[in-house]
């Protein structure tokens, strides 16, 4: 049987409660009828054979870029980039798909002759990878070939020594970019796309870019004339990223762009209920969301988390393609589109998502307050095309404990972003003024992020500017049992159950609200019409 | 008339300090505190006038010596029994003359500068601290015509301002208080001197970055005083720790450029020098941290969030302590104590110097300060008195005084 599309519920009297995610926790609600549950499409069916469909990628590429085996010549210097932990979610079952891809381009490489060969993490100004996480992504092999030697490398935007500064846009935007990378005969760019915003001109552009260029388009006039940066023709983050891309190419990087697709099968046998509908529970479903939920409610967070960290997704490749960057990644978003898309009919007063434990930048580690807004108001409400599933002026319900908790290692600017920064204002604007050049310049956040395993000085500004789109478009926002100080040092309103939630909202958007809620993970793209 | 009287009397002391376990100032019924009939002491001199107190303030050091908390340095330097006391504010019934020598009428409300150092005690000639303008520095607090005693309030001779009973003060300790401030702002003038004297004798430079560890009465007084006496020369950053919401709100108010909750403090200051950490402490920091608590963890935190040569003020009275100071040896730091007032070399070039005592009555009324005095009790409550000053900042206080005025009740 064909997997089915996507589904928008229309909730009545037999409707069955629908599942939110609640951080590392879940709940069942009873939603007004009349309300509406976008449910995203059944996985699609995987690739075959993926390893020969990866060989066909690269011995027939897309655009104008010759087959892998004949870009690759003896005495070359090839440098492989590949995506980070931030991608995919949550970190796949092995064999990830990087490590698949990467062994027949080493294969090939090998069989040329090629003996200059590097790997580097294409991390921008994300953490860098730990042995464990290094290992999962790219095998056990290739890790131990390469890291004892030193080529393995984790991109340092921070690195003065191995950035090279291209030139600028026609817009000003300046691109610097990882030395290794832009002075190779060839940089294969190895990718993963979960969703819409991922892949293109981005990869190398923004992956193996310094702050230096990243500022011209993480910032919050971008992301706010990006509606939504799901949606690369509507997105000014991409616009900015395909003028870098271009520059990038014409000043003679030649890169080869690997993209590949997965699947939406996010959970394994025990949590495979998160991803059916309500009303086809059985038994079976039943059961496990009783003691999953139990269980869950009974443990402390931080063990919550840990069993949740240690979920490994099902995902399966369903497209792999190949080639030049813009070919290559206009099917990439079709196949993505195919897998995630939704058909909604207008715009809703009201939009409710229940927020899960995991977001593209706390893999392993915890989803403070900054991540819960950017995974709300950055990542699920631009999950759209056309128009934003809630209307202008209307409220965004959001489910998560919110807890005013950071890991240390991972998130220290982030700690001083939430109290000092987002203490003074929530403006994305007056915080980037006031605030960036300091956080991004601040020696103790570099060093941290060099040498250490945490995220730049400046990412939670970046976070914040993902969340300016939302910020600008609702007229509130509401978060449902989270810590009370966090929720209202983000600028949101706290509500202790949703039907209290929907009481306030109520006083935003009129006594009779339209309310969709948006049944994700598994991730959809919805296409409003 | 009744007074608060401390004896010497160690079964007491050591019942206060256990009951000091369950919260400062707890102790009070149970310790060497005893509320007595009492009665004006006898001048010491003719240049002593009775002082009847109207509020007397209730001092951090009061509760550390009520809880048996005080460093065993200051066993010689008191007498017993003694009025506590010496935060005051009080009228003379029969006038007198003050520290300048001009002539006090009856009924003017005065401030006592309480040090009982060479002059008070008749010595001639003074010491060179005494002579210098320095009088919290005298060494001669156990000598001369009274009995031992740092200051008026420790001291068997003088009495205390914690009475309704006049204490007797010496005219170089006598200040007249201004008809536009009110008693309690009066009665803020003292601690509030402590905090001029430690502002200005900390060696601030232009632009340096400031760290307050504390948020009581004497902190906030020292944001007060940086704020108003040494911002505008200096335009130094003030950054302040401050444990309790209602601190956070006044250190804002009165000149703190940025106020956070004690944990965040060492953050805060590395985000303003830049700076690395290593071992837990800042390779830079702040270039001034004043202590205003004075515990063994407040010292430490001091230590790890200065800068190398940089200088840390105790502000708050400490005891003995256990400290680790390789810190201030490998950074050449600079730990330095700020007690009482004395004279105090003017910021502004060329002008003259002033006593801590008169810079201190311009800042509290410049700053508003009186509305520091959270509550006021009579003496009959003392017990409840000094248990709301020893958890003043969790109950949303800041100083709690004694009010003499109206023996009757609660006054607000």
């Amino acid at each position: 049987m064909s997997p089915r599309p996507g589904f928008v519920l229309d909730v009545d009297s037999s409707t069955p409660p629908t599942l939110f995610w609640h951080g590392e926790r879940f709940s069942l609600e009873t939603l007004p009828e009349g309300s509406r549950v976008i449910y995203a499409p059944e996985p699609i069916d995987p690739l075959r054979d993926p390893q020969a469909a990866i060989r066909h990628a690269l011995t027939h590429p897309e655009g104008d870029r010759d087959p892998l085996p004949a870009l690759l010549f003896s005495g070359m210097k090839l440098t492989i980039a590949f995506d980070d932990i931030s991608l995919p979610l949550p970190p796949m079952e092995r064999p990830d798909i990087r490590q698949l891809v990467i062994e027949q381009v080493l294969d090939l490489a090998a069989e040329a002759g090629v003996d200059d060969v590097e790997l580097i993490v294409a991390l921008a100004l994300h953490r860098r990878m730990t042995e464990p996480e290094l290992r999962h992504a790219l095998g056990d092999r290739i890790y131990d070939a390469f890291a004892p030697n030193g080529l393995l490398t984790q991109h340092d935007a921070e690195d003065p020594d191995n950035l090279v500064f291209l030139g600028a846009t026609d817009q000003g935007e300046e691109v610097e970019i990882n030395k290794r990378g832009a002075e190779s005969d060839l940089l294969v760019y190895v990718n993963i796309n979960l969703v819409a915003m991922d892949g293109g001109h981005k990869s190398v552009a923004t992956g193996l870019a310094s702050y230096r260029s990243l500022r011209h388009h993480h910032n919050p006039e971008t992301m706010r004339r990006s509606k939504s940066f799901m949606d690369q023709h509507k997105s000014e983050l991409h616009s900015s990223n395909w003028r870098m891309g271009r520059l990038i190419r014409d000043a003679g990087v030649k890169v080869f762009q690997i993209e590949s697709t997965l699947n939406n099968d996010t959970f394994p046998g025990a949590f495979h209920f998160l991803q059916k509908r309500e009303w086809e529970w059985k038994a079976k479903d039943r059961l496990g969301f009783v003691a999953a939920a139990a269980a869950l409610d009974r443990v402390p967070a931080r063990h919550a988390r840990k069993i949740f960290h240690s979920v490994r997704a099902p995902h399966r490749m369903t497209s792999v393609q190949a080639g030049e960057v813009e070919a290559v990644h206009a099917l990439t978003t079709a196949h993505v589109w195919e897998q995630q898309g939704v058909v909604v009919e207008g715009q809703t007063d009201i939009l409710t998502m229940g927020l899960p434990y995991i977001s593209p930048y706390n893999v392993n580690s915890i989803l403070n307050p900054i991540l819960v807004a950017c995974l709300g108001l950055g990542y699920f409400f631009n999950l759209y095309r056309g128009k934003p599933l809630v209307r202008e002026g209307g409220v965004l319900i959001m489910t998560h404990p919110t807890p005013w908790e950071f890991n240390p290692v991972h998130h220290p600017s982030y700690i001083d972003f939430f109290e000092e920064v987002l203490s003074e204002t929530t403006d994305p604007t007056v915080i980037s003024e006031r605030y960036e050049e300091g956080f991004a310049t601040d020696p103790w956040y570099i060093h941290l992020y060099r040498t250490g395993h945490a995220y730049h000085g400046v990412h939670p500004f970046y976070m914040w500017y993902w969340c300016a789109h939302a910020l600008q478009h609702l007229g509130a926002v509401i978060i449902v049992g989270g810590d009370a100080k966090a929720v209202h040092r983000l600028g949101f309103r706290a509500a202790s159950t949703l039907a209290d939630a929907l009481e306030m909202a109520r006083d935003v958007v009129g006594t009779s609200p339209t309310l969709t809620h948006l049944h994700a993970p598994p991730i959809l793209m919805a296409d409003v019409q | 008339m009744k007074a608060l009287v401390l004896e010497r009397n160690l079964p007491r002391f050591a019942a206060a300090r256990v009951a000091s376990f369950l919260g400062s100032g707890r102790g009070a019924g149970i310790g060497p505190l005893q509320l007595l009939d009492a009665h004006a002491p006898e001048r010491p001199g003719e240049d002593w006038f009775p002082l009847r107190p109207l509020l007397s303030g209730i001092c951090g050091s009061d509760l550390a010596t009520l809880d048996g908390r005080t460093s065993r340095y200051f066993e010689d330097l008191v007498s017993f029994p003694f009025v506590p006391g010496h935060e005051v504010v009080g009228v003379l019934d029969d006038g007198g003359v003050d520290v300048s020598g001009h002539e006090l009428a009856p009924g003017t409300r005065a401030v006592i500068e309480p040090v009982l150092g060479c002059r008070p005690r008749h010595i001639e000639p003074v010491c060179v601290q005494c002579g210098s303008g320095h009088t919290g520095l005298c060494g001669n607090l156990a000598f001369g015509a009274l009995e031992p005693g740092l200051q008026t309030g420790y001291c068997a001779d003088t009495g205390g301002g914690w009475s309704t009973a006049p204490l007797m003060a010496h005219s170089s300790q006598l200040h007249a208080v201004p008809e536009a401030l009110s008693d309690q702002d009066a009665v803020m003038i003292e601690p509030t001197a402590c905090a001029v004297h430690a502002a200005l004798s900390a060696g601030i430079a232009a632009g340096d970055l400031i760290a307050v560890v504390g948020a009581g009465t004497l902190g906030l007084t020292t944001v007060a005083a940086l704020h108003h006496l040494v911002r505008p020369t200096t335009g130094c950053t003030v950054v302040v720790g401050a444990k309790h919401g209602r601190q956070r709100e006044l250190a804002a108010s009165l000149g703190a450029d940025h106020v956070v909750p004690p944990d965040q403090l060492a953050r805060a200051v590395r985000r303003r020098a830049g700076s690395l950490v290593v071992a837990g402490r800042l390779t830079e920091g702040a270039d001034v941290v004043f202590d205003c608590v004075g515990s063994a963890a407040s010292i430490t935190e001091a230590l790890s969030m200065v800068r190398p040569r940089g200088r840390v003020v105790l502000v708050g009275m400490p005891a003995k302590v256990s400290v680790d100071l390789a810190p201030l040896w490998h950074r050449e730091l600079t730990l330095v104590g700020a007690y009482a007032y004395g004279s105090e070399a003017s910021p502004e070039p060329g002008a003259a110097d002033r006593r801590s005592f008169e810079l201190a009555i311009d800042l509290v009324a410049d700053a508003e300060l009186g509305r520091l005095v959270s509550a006021l009790y009579p003496l009959e409550r003392y017990e409840e008195a000094l248990a709301h000053a020893g958890s003043a900042g969790r109950r949303g206080a800041v100083k709690v005084a004694f009010d003499l005025r109206n023996p009757k009740g609660r006054s607000r």
